[in-house]
């Protein structure tokens, strides 16, 4: 390419920001919008940096930032690659408390992006595994989360009595909103689930008298151990945690023993996964991601496969908000936002539908990305938002792809 | 009698603007199939624009209120058209082809990006904007209680009903419309007739914003407060709208935009308006359940 097109491309690039930038960044409106100051030189700076951006990446060839379409997601290494990377996250994951670099800051992010890594695979059964798109899946998070605040409010229950009970109530749950959707296809079924959420949290949010409204459930319990409290003070005739094992107390223990409940649960979650898609209800769900008349034409029943989904995505999703709870000590419906559906959701997508490793990875770097941006507060969401076009347009099926069915028909799996 | 009246001109007012919104959803699904999560906060820049150039003209001295509305609105959509174009170049041209859920992430990361563009740009802070068209009259009165219709209320109503017809005509007999439906059919075959697909759904984007700059200008003119926030549950509205009336469909944009006005208008009305969404997003349910294509769309027949 001459340099004349170069330039002209250059400079239509400046006009469109010129254009985008002009009224919103060349007019301020004062608090109230009563009168307004004007930026004029932000939009020339704009316009210029986009027109030495074009030029400049004009200068590179274009195979440096737009690779072969066909080569641009990595399929998953064949053979013992994957199992071995696995053994060496969950290891790692063991040991993550213990090592030098440790801290109780980096635990506890540990904790929220396991937090994280349980819903993206609770959500992938239903989106990754079942094909049905759900844009609500907070509701189900908010279900466990509130259950275990509000019993343990009301009727005194322990994170671990709660812990099994809130998981049924979110599948009920899961139920109760699959049953009216069953008929429902592809982006029908994506702003029903949308309402779903926006439903359970505008009840959140308005119903004080029993969920706190706005303010949400304070002082939930933590989890204890075997019973004992890990606390610097226990009520009497109560034997805390260091007590009983003779050590001082010290906060950290509790970040960490919840790190490793996190992290027990996860580990079996992902078995659970992994299991129930060799199981006959998993390979329905395949089927019917692929083929919903076919699965019919074979006699398999969708409403049920449909069902089981939902059920079971949404338990997931309940201990994954009992967990938060006992993390924060403190829900209110704040934390259930489509936005958080949204973020569990792109995990999943980044993660690469269905796999399981990819998703660890997606919810390790959406958990931290935030935490990154900490130091440029106002920028934080405007730089997620971005960083979420952008990794979508670089690698548009996730860090990594399986779409190929758990089962092949010559008999390998 | 008379409260149910004037909740009916409420509700058709707030379904006008919802109707605006929708139609951007509705025609971005029908030819590309995606869902436009962007589209919201494409409106409320609408509105931002709007308020600003009201602002703008205000210090220039242009005070006649005709002139200044047609002004502002021109440049509301000049401006908020190119964020529609630019916003499809950026985040979904790239992806055109790719799995079905890589542009629907890739909008909701754009959703909130412009959202919080705007929050840097403009501040968090509400911003009022004092009622530029007053004044209206009174169509009944019964019962000690009067049924006002402001002047801007019949501008609302009447513009959405203008650009409603001037569109459909424009979908049937343009040649743009041609090239809109022909890609909406089938998008390679079209490219091989000679009909640049790329430009047409540019311009595509660039109609639904222009359209959605118009329900932003309205939005701001009727309620005259306005945050980098109204964007969401506007465009979550819209979409539910058009879904209702069955997405595809320009007829059902309008007629799901209507009807979710006026659910919202009723409700608030008569029972405690902070459960009016829920009531929206019931009876979304409630009627997928029993026409699970939505009130006007065709279903879907699977081809073997």
């Amino acid at each position: 390419m001459g340099w004349a097109p170069r330039f002209r491309e250059a400079a239509l690039a400046a006009i469109v920001v010129i254009a985008l930038a002009f009224p919103l960044i060349g007019f301020e409106t004062n608090d109230f919008g009563h009168g307004f100051d004007t930026r004029f030189s932000w939009v020339a700076i704009a316009g210029g940096a986009a027109f030495a951006g074009k030029l400049l990446l004009g200068l590179v060839p274009r195979r440096f930032y737009l690779r072969q379409r066909a080569a641009r997601h990595t399929a998953l290494p064949e053979g013992k690659a994957i199992p071995i990377a696995a053994a060496a996250v969950a290891v790692f994951a063991v040991l993550l408390p213990v090592l030098p670099f440790s801290s109780r800051a980096l635990v506890d992010l540990a904790t929220v992006s396991l937090i994280y890594i349980i819903l993206g695979w609770g959500l992938n059964i239903v989106v990754g595994l079942a094909g049905l798109l759900n844009l609500g899946y907070a509701a189900f998070y908010a279900v466990g989360a509130y259950s275990f605040a509000l019993a343990a409010q009301w009727y005194g229950l322990s994170f671990w009595e709660m812990l099994p009970l809130a998981g049924l109530i979110a599948a009920l749950s899961g139920i109760l909103l699959g049953l009216p959707v069953l008929r429902l296809r592809g982006d029908y079924l994506a702003i029903v689930t949308l309402g779903f959420g926006e439903i359970v949290r505008i009840v959140l949010n308005n119903w004080s008298q029993v969920t706190g409204g706005p303010n949400g459930v304070n002082d939930i319990p933590r989890p204890t151990f075997l019973g004992m409290p890990i606390a610097a003070r226990a009520p009497d005739g109560v034997t805390t945690f260091n007590q009983f094992f003779g050590m001082p107390y010290d906060p950290m223990q509790r970040v960490v023993y919840l790190y490793y409940v996190c992290l027990a649960a996860a580990l079996l979650i992902n078995w659970f996964s992994l299991r129930i898609r060799r199981l006959p209800v998993g390979r329905a769900w395949e089927a019917l991601r692929e083929d919903e008349i076919a699965c019919r034409a074979l006699g398999l029943n969708p409403t049920t496969i449909k069902l089981s989904a939902f059920a079971i995505s949404a338990m997931i999703g309940g201990f994954a908000g009992v967990f938060f709870a006992a993390r924060a000590g403190f829900v209110s419906p704040e934390s259930f936002t489509f936005q958080e559906s949204a973020t569990i959701l792109a995990i999943v997508v980044l993660g690469g539908m269905g796999s399981q490793l990819g998703i660890v990875l997606a919810g390790v770097v959406l958990a931290t990305l935030p935490e990154f941006g900490r130091e440029l507060a106002q920028f934080r969401m405007l730089l997620f938002g971005a960083a979420m076009v952008a990794i979508m347009i670089w690698r548009p099926r996730g860090f990594f792809t399986v779409r190929a069915p758990s089962v092949r028909l010559n008999g390998k799996s | 009698m008379a409260y149910f009246l004037q909740q009916l001109v409420n509700g058709l007012t707030l379904g006008a603007v919802y109707a605006l919104i929708a139609i951007g959803y509705t025609m971005v699904y029908g030819i590309v199939g995606m869902i436009n999560f962007a589209h919201g906060e494409i409106f409320m820049i609408g509105a931002f624009i709007s308020l600003i150039g009201f602002l703008v003209l205000g210090t220039l001295g242009v005070t006649w209120v005709p002139l200044a509305l047609l002004l502002v609105l021109l440049i509301a959509m000049a401006f908020t058209s190119v964020y529609g174009w630019a916003v499809e170049r950026i985040a979904y041209r790239p992806l055109r082809g790719s799995f079905r859920l890589a542009p629907l992430i890739s909008a909701i990361g754009m959703s909130i990006f412009l959202q919080n563009y705007v929050l840097l740009v403009q501040g968090a802070h509400e911003k009022t904007l004092p009622p530029v068209i007053t004044g209206g009259f009174e169509l009944m009165q019964s019962g000690g209680f009067t049924v006002q219709v402001s002047w801007l209320q019949i501008i609302i109503i009447g513009m959405t009903l203008v650009l409603m017809a001037g569109f459909t005509t424009m979908i049937k007999a343009s040649s743009l419309g041609r090239a809109q439906r022909a890609t909406e059919q089938d998008m390679t075959m079209a490219a091989l007739l000679g009909i640049d697909v790329d430009r047409t759904i540019s311009l595509t984007f660039v109609i639904g914003a222009a359209l959605a700059a118009v329900a932003g200008l309205m939005v701001t003119l009727q309620y005259g407060v306005i945050d980098f926030f109204i964007g969401f549950l506007a465009g979550v509205k819209a979409f539910t709208a058009a879904v209702l009336g069955g997405i595809g469909s320009l007829p059902g944009a309008v007629l799901g935009g209507l009807l979710i006005g006026l659910i919202e208008a009723f409700w608030s009305g008569y029972f405690p308006s902070e459960y009016k969404d829920v009531a929206v997003f019931a009876v979304l349910i409630l009627a997928l359940m029993f026409r699970p294509s939505g009130l006007l769309g065709r279903p879907e027949v699977e081809k073997v």
